[in-house]
């Protein structure tokens, strides 16, 4: 039964929640309205695993590189991840995240994210004023 | 409602939404008795045997939606790179999309590296998705080609474990044509009697199941060069309608020729006419 997989560093189950605002109760006002039954279990046994598979593939990468190398090599990645993380355009428009993914190495294979669901062509937008006062904070 | 997709990053992908709703949709259906339409599949048989300079592949060209025949000749050996080939059974769709998305990895793991791609690349990046699927991509896959370590012959399935053989059959008819090659195959076989094995098994598999029909493709991969004989061979010819015989179709026809019926006695009486009088009125096509 898919919850009770466990991997002890992956991320928990309730990360499947999305309802949780800032002060970790269901936030209403920007997330609408939300129900038990929804979120209690994923509605596919591949949505978690799907859901976390990066950062469960970095946490796997960083752990084999730690053994090998030493603590300095993850650190090190991790550093310039975050640093490339932060280069992004403005909240409402999608970016390439050019340097995330040379970093990654995922710059020269393709996957079905680049396929189907691509965010560069959704349908929907963000609202850009709200965006970005949540960016900064405002909101 | 704009203030939903404040905090949500938009990533690609499949996207799980409209799975507790098709959960739902597919129990009330099948409360009222009909059934939801069914995928198309491939209930196939492909194979593939390792020879003296190579590899054959085979597969039949029959793709069925249920109990019907969706597509009577389709290509079910697909290409990954110049010197490999990959047949594929199973969910028409996800084999397409799948060896699509490895042959893509596959040129660019090439650009990359300079060299020609090797079979156990496209083998381990093809177990590697299947099982982070679980299975869910339903695709079965005979994978075979020729690189710098000689010809190799794989198998994967749609979980994700592979083998590596030296001859390996898949699918619906797959039993149907493993027994063939049980019985015939050995090794360093050459060309023409390797083609000949797999041109067999396929026919095996073709009048044994009905989830394979049609015709035979085959595709010989040696070192340089790839034969893709499709079709090799028309196993399941169809028939010839009677009244296109003479090359015309003459559908529901039903002269009989002059002396069908046998004529006993033949009597000729003119009718002589008089012509009184002739007025031609125009039609009113205003």
């Amino acid at each position: 039964m898919f919850l009770k997989y466990c991997l002890k560093d992956s991320v928990p189950v309730t990360g499947l929640c999305p309802q949780a605002g800032s002060y970790g109760v269901q936030d209403s006002l920007r997330r609408g309205f939300s129900s038990v039954k929804n979120e209690l279990l994923p509605s596919h046994p591949l949505e978690l695993s799907e859901k976390n598979f990066q950062l469960n593939q970095d946490k796997m990468n960083f752990n084999t590189l730690r053994n090998i190398q030493g603590l300095h090599a993850p650190l090190k990645l991790q550093m310039e991840y975050r640093a490339a993380r932060q280069i992004q355009r403005l909240p409402f428009l999608p970016s390439s995240n050019l340097a995330l993914d040379t970093l990654r190495g995922s710059d020269d294979s393709i996957g079905f994210e680049d396929i189907l669901n691509d965010p560069v062509q959704s349908e929907m937008m963000g609202d850009p004023h709200i965006m970005t006062e949540y960016k900064l904070g405002v909101l | 409602m704009a203030t939903v997709s404040v905090c949500q990053y938009h990533r690609g992908g499949f996207s799980f939404e409209n799975c507790k709703r098709n959960a739902l949709l597919e129990a009330d259906i099948n409360k009222l008795g009909f059934s939801s339409p069914a995928a198309r599949k491939t209930g196939t048989t492909i194979c593939g045997v390792v020879y003296k300079d190579g590899v054959v592949l085979g597969a039949d060209t029959r793709a069925t939606e249920g109990m019907v025949v969706a597509d009577k000749n389709c290509s079910k050996i697909h290409y990954i790179s110049p010197n490999v080939y990959c047949c594929g059974a199973g969910t028409a769709a996800d084999t397409e999309m799948t060896t699509q998305i490895i042959s893509s990895n596959l040129e660019l793991h090439s650009l990359s590296t300079g060299r020609l791609p090797r079979v156990a690349t496209a083998n381990r990046m093809l177990k590697q998705m299947l099982f982070r699927y679980q299975g869910y991509i339903g695709a079965a896959l005979v994978l075979g080609g020729v690189d710098s370590t000689g010809p190799q012959l794989y198998s994967i399935y749609p979980h994700g474990s592979t083998d590596k053989l030296p001859y390996v059959t898949m699918g619906s008819g797959s039993l149907a044509a493993m027994a063939v090659f049980e019985d015939r195959y050995r090794p360093n076989m050459e060309e023409e009697e390797a083609k000949r094995l797999v041109r067999d098994a396929i026919a095996a598999g073709i009048f044994n199941d009905l989830g394979s029909g049609s015709n035979i493709d085959l595709c010989v991969i040696t070192k340089g060069k790839v034969d893709y004989l499709r079709p090799h061979d028309v196993a399941n010819k169809k028939g010839v309608r009677e009244d296109k015989i003479n090359g015309r179709p003459e559908t529901g026809n039903y002269r009989y020729k002059h002396g069908t019926t046998g004529v006993l006695t033949k009597a000729v009486t003119p009718l002589n006419l008089e012509v009184v009088e002739e007025s031609v009125q125009t039609m009113d096509t205003s």
